[in-house]
This record gives C-alpha cells, sequence and structure tokens, in this order.
C-alpha cells in the first residue's frame, strides 16, 4: 500500500517498519442478504438466488445450503424448493450493487486503505494501528450490519492469504468467533493451518490440489512447510507465494486502482430462442452500446471488435450453430454509434435461417489509451465531434438512468429480454420502486 | 411545484443554483465574486450517505406528526432509535412507520391519528428497528 508521501514523518516511519497487517471483510451469503434488507418477513425464511435468465442457483442463504447445491437447475430443484419452504430470487445486480457500495463506504470510513476485491469481499491495511484489533473487527462487523443489514465476517492476519483464511475461519466458526478471527499471533495461525485442508488455501484450486494431495500436502499447514523452491519448479511462482503468505510472509499488497482492461465483454443469453435476424440485431446493439459505455468508463479506444452468435448446444434435434467475426474499425474509437454499426452489419453475415440462437457476445478488442496509439501521420482519428456527443450521452445516462439517450436500434423493453420472473424490486434506486412501509 | 426533487438516487446531485446570471459581453457580473456553493437537497438530507434509505409511506396512521400516505422518508439506520423517536420498524415481519415509545421495559409502538389505537409490543412478537425517520417529504400535487 502507498502512504500519502507527504507523510513521512517519524511517526510514518514507526508504522512502516512495524510488521504488515491486513484484514478481509467478506460479506455473508451476500446476495441473499442483500433481499432479505427490505424483506423482514424473509429474516427466517432460506433463500437462494437464480443466474440471469433464472437458470442456476448462484447464491444461497446459511439456512438454504443444506437443502440446494450451488449450480443446481432452477427446473430441477422447483419442488425442493417448495417442500422446504425457500423463496427463490432473481438476480438483482442494481440492488446488489448499491449495497455494495454502501458496504464499501462503511469500510473505507473506518480503515486506513482497503482494495475493494469483488462485490462482497473488501480487503484492508491495518498495518500500524495500535490498539485491540478484533475488537476493530467487531466495530466494522457492527457498524455495516447497523448501517446496511448486511453481516459481514472480518479475518486478521499478517498476510493477505492469511487474512482470507482467518475469514474463512470466522464464518466456519461462527458462533464461537462472533464473526472476528485474529490470527496474528502465531499458536492460532498454526492451529488453523493445521486444521484446514490445502484446497481450501486462496488460489488453490481443484486441479492443483490434486497434484498437492500426491505429493503428501494435505493441510494449510503441510503447504506453509513445503519447499519453496520446489513448488515454485513444479507449478509456479504463484503457489510458492501462497506458501510463503501462510507462513506469514507478506508477499501480496493492497492493489491500487486496476489497470484498464485489455479486453471488454458483453454477452447475455437471450430470455427466449431467436430465430430471426432483426431481433438479433437489437440484441446485439443492446449489448454493444453497454460494452461501449464500459470502454468509455475506463478511458479506452478500440481498434477491433468481435461479433459472436450461437444456438443452444445440448439438444441434439435441434441445429447447432455458432459463428463470430472480426471487425477493423476505421480508428480506434469509443463511438456507440459506429460501434452498433459495425456490429448489427456484420451479425447479418453470421446469422444463418433455421437456427435458433441462444446467445450474442461482443468483445471488444485492441484497447488502447488516446494518445497511446501512434498511428502515422496521416491515419484518421477518431472526430472530436463523435467524442462530443459520446460525452453528453454519458452524462444524459448518468443523471437520468441508463438508455436514457440510446441508438434506435436498442428497444426498451424487449421480448428477447432477460428472463426475471422473481425480481425484487430496485428499492434504492428507482422513485417509483421505493420500499414500502405501512402507517396503520 | 412538486417537491420530488430528491432525482434519482444516485444519478448525480440535483441543485438549486443560488445565483442564476447569463454570461455577459460587456461587464463582467459584479456578482461573480460572491456566488456561492449551490443549495443540495441531497446534500441536506444525506441521501447518499451510506446509510440512509428512503421508503414510502403507505396509510395515515402517523397523520398527527405530519406524515401522510404517500410521502417520502428518509430514514436514517446507523443510529441507535431513541424513546420518542419516529422509527421504521419491522413488526412480526411486517414494516411499519410508528413513533417509539421505550421506557421501564415497556416497548410501545405509537401512532399519531386517535383512530388507530397504541400496539403494545409483547413476549412473543417479533420486533426490529429499521432505522430512524430523520425527514418526510411531500407531493402537493401540483
Amino acid at each position: 500500500m502507498s502512504w500519502p508521501s507527504g507523510a513521512l514523518s517519524a511517526t510514518a516511519c514507526a508504522i512502516m517498519a512495524s510488521e504488515p497487517v491486513y484484514a478481509l471483510i467478506d460479506c455473508n451469503s451476500f446476495y441473499a442478504s442483500c433481499e432479505r434488507v427490505f424483506r423482514p418477513d424473509l429474516a427466517k425464511t432460506p433463500i437462494v438466488v437464480l443466474s440471469n435468465n433464472d437458470g442456476c442457483v448462484i447464491a444461497r442463504s446459511y439456512d438454504a445450503k443444506p437443502y440446494v447445491k450451488m449450480g443446481a437447475p432452477w427446473f430441477q430443484i422447483k419442488n425442493t424448493l417448495r417442500r422446504h419452504g425457500i423463496v427463490a430470487f432473481s438476480s438483482n445486480y442494481v440492488l446488489y450493487g448499491d449495497l455494495s457500495q454502501r458496504v464499501m463506504t462503511l469500510i473505507e470510513s473506518m480503515v486506513p486503505a482497503c482494495e475493494v476485491y469483488s462485490i462482497d469481499e473488501c480487503f484492508a491495511d491495518l498495518t500500524g494501528l495500535s490498539g485491540d484489533l478484533t475488537q476493530l473487527g467487531r466495530e466494522i462487523r457492527s457498524r455495516i450490519m447497523r448501517c446496511t443489514g448486511i453481516p459481514v465476517g472480518v479475518g486478521i492476519a499478517r498476510t493477505k492469504t492469511l487474512a482470507k483464511l482467518a475469514n474463512h475461519t470466522a464464518k466456519r466458526l461462527q458462533v464461537h468467533t462472533g464473526g472476528v478471527v485474529d490470527l496474528c499471533e502465531n499458536y492460532k495461525r498454526d492451529w488453523v493451518l493445521r486444521n484446514t485442508a490445502a484446497g481450501e488455501v486462496w488460489g488453490i484450486g481443484r486441479r492443483l490440489n490434486a497434484h498437492l494431495e500426491q505429493m503428501g500436502i494435505k493441510t494449510a499447514s503441510d503447504l506453509a512447510l513445503a519447499d519453496p523452491a520446489t513448488l515454485r519448479a513444479r507449478f509456479s511462482v504463484l503457489v510458492e507465494k501462497t506458501a510463503r503468505e501462510l507462513r506469514g510472509i507478506a508477499c501480496l499488497n493492497l492493489e491500487d486502482a486496476q489497470p484498464p482492461k485489455q479486453e471488454i465483454c458483453s454477452s447475455r443469453m437471450f430470455g427466449t430462442r431467436l430465430s430471426e435476424l432483426e431481433p438479433i440485431r437489437q440484441a446485439v446493439a443492446t449489448y454493444t452500446s453497454r460494452a461501449a459505455e464500459k470502454l468509455r468508463a475506463q478511458g479506452s479506444l478500440c481498434k477491433r471488435i468481435r461479433v459472436s452468435i450461437r444456438t443452444g448446444m445440448f439438444n441434439p434435434n435441434e441445429i447447432q450453430h455458432a459463428q463470430g467475426a472480426l471487425v477493423e474499425l476505421p480508428y480506434p474509437t469509443n463511438d456507440t454509434l459506429l460501434l452498433t454499426r459495425a456490429a448489427t452489419e456484420v451479425v447479418g453475415h453470421l446469422f444463418r435461417p433455421g437456427c435458433r440462437y441462444s446467445k450474442a457476445e461482443i468483445l471488444l478488442l485492441d484497447l488502447r489509451q488516446p494518445g497511446e496509439y501512434s498511428g502515422d501521420l496521416f491515419a484518421q482519428e477518431q472526430p472530436v465531434a463523435s467524442q462530443n456527443l459520446m460525452a453528453v450521452l454519458d452524462s444524459i445516462n448518468e443523471r437520468y438512468g441508463r438508455g436514457t439517450v440510446r441508438s434506435a436500434r436498442v428497444p426498451v423493453a424487449p421480448d428477447w429480454g432477460m428472463k426475471r420472473e422473481f425480481l425484487s424490486q430496485s428499492y434504492t434506486t428507482k422513485l417509483d420502486q421505493l420500499w414500502k412501509v405501512a402507517c396503520r | 411545484m412538486s417537491w420530488i426533487y430528491l432525482g434519482i438516487p444516485y444519478a448525480g446531485t440535483v441543485s438549486v443554483p443560488l445565483y442564476l446570471f447569463r454570461i455577459p459581453a460587456g461587464f463582467p457580473s459584479p456578482a461573480a465574486d460572491h456566488v456561492e456553493r449551490q443549495i443540495s437537497l441531497d446534500e441536506l438530507f444525506q441521501i447518499r450517505a451510506p446509510h440512509v434509505y428512503l421508503a414510502q409511506v403507505e396509510g395515515d396512521s402517523m397523520r398527527g406528526a405530519g406524515i401522510h400516505s404517500g410521502d417520502i422518508l428518509i430514514i436514517d439506520r446507523g443510529r441507535e432509535a431513541q424513546h420518542g423517536e419516529i422509527v421504521v420498524a419491522a413488526l412480526n415481519g411486517e414494516p411499519l412507520c410508528k413513533r417509539l415509545y421505550r421506557k421501564h421495559g415497556v416497548v410501545i409502538l405509537q401512532s399519531e391519528n386517535s383512530a388507530y389505537p397504541p400496539r403494545h409490543v409483547l413476549e412473543g412478537d417479533e420486533l426490529a428497528i429499521w432505522g430512524v425517520v430523520r425527514h418526510s417529504v411531500r407531493d402537493h400535487g401540483l
């Protein structure tokens, strides 16, 4: 992490000299917890959240876990849900995004520095803080609970990998730990390492774990004690770092802002199968404008766009077809209109009558920052007029909501749109969907 | 003018300028040096704060407190509810807006309308205080 450069006083030096301490704050069953915030009637009802198009289970509340497997297809478990009184929701990313932002803002206000790791996880650097860190963890937990209704666990340790493990332990032994575990002391750390399988460690995937087991590395403790050189030689420097981190040697710092992405993808299953070109064009236009928004949000331009469509791949009675095309753009651009024109035109060449398409994907490639490309003197550049137009478009859409101004190809409520039969309200982002509170 | 001036939450600030001068071609505006920050109802009501939420009222049991059906409540979740404050509370799972009476181990959810008797919270009831009502906003229907 980086301290403000002007602050290199005697105290700052003392802080830098002290051993690093990291925390991982992680929301419990985040999506399911979000669905409960404005539904106090569901406080004790098990909940599952379904993927886009209500396909399969992507999140479960704690009390739904014994009955439903992660990834179970919705149509297979419908009856199980009914039998156990489990309530299903379509994923409401608008709501989750808003509550996530609230949680992260609260964390930022309580720690010296942090790194938002995912929608429901945040690393914090607690290095040099005096006082009882477990107590700080409890304060973070209770403040987030009070201000948002989202339960979190806090793991504290000397490295990020150990903090993740501490957090895992806090969750696993919730009753004993009160949701906060501090592994800064060696005997606690060693106890947890001995009692955790190597496969539970951050960054150790299933396949890797199988290899480790062959080497006799079964627990996190075995991994911590393994020879670093061997790990690097047999696997990678990342596995070596993981082992060092388990021993308490910090190898990973808080990441600052993410570097701009090298490619941007926007893809989605259609709510229904499409066998005509026009609605597919609309979908392609819709995904393209979303991708272009992401492109402008990170301040990049793109020189190539890849468009692909495919049918379902599992029904043996249907024609299976997938095709993509790469379009070279005249100049590096972030202009929704130009990108849409390119994408909708090329999809006309990909489309084959008689196929029932299920998905389209837009990939923006060859991304660069403005000024980074050095075309020759006569290379064409994006006209200033399109830049201005896009700036106006973004500011209007930011103020009045996405899609207020859009390409005419993009419909408001398409009939090929995502299936979200169990969608909760946008309680926090739409004035016409506010939470209703009774005065009776 | 209607009072739904809060804008779409998280869609940027809606603000009312204190001074509205056109840029003059001739003399510079004498007020240019005195322009202050713009008024922001978002700031006044703190609706961008992570602990502040909006909700809409249904029913007239809080009429006496000036809270009418359809009004928008601005709720603070960061604050511990005190005796006498107007709260949003979930009673047996139902979200209600009431005045909280909490003294000597007695908890009552009081209405501000004689048609609605006080609701004593008894053993077996489940009460969760959701937040404290800081402001309410009314549309006067123009």
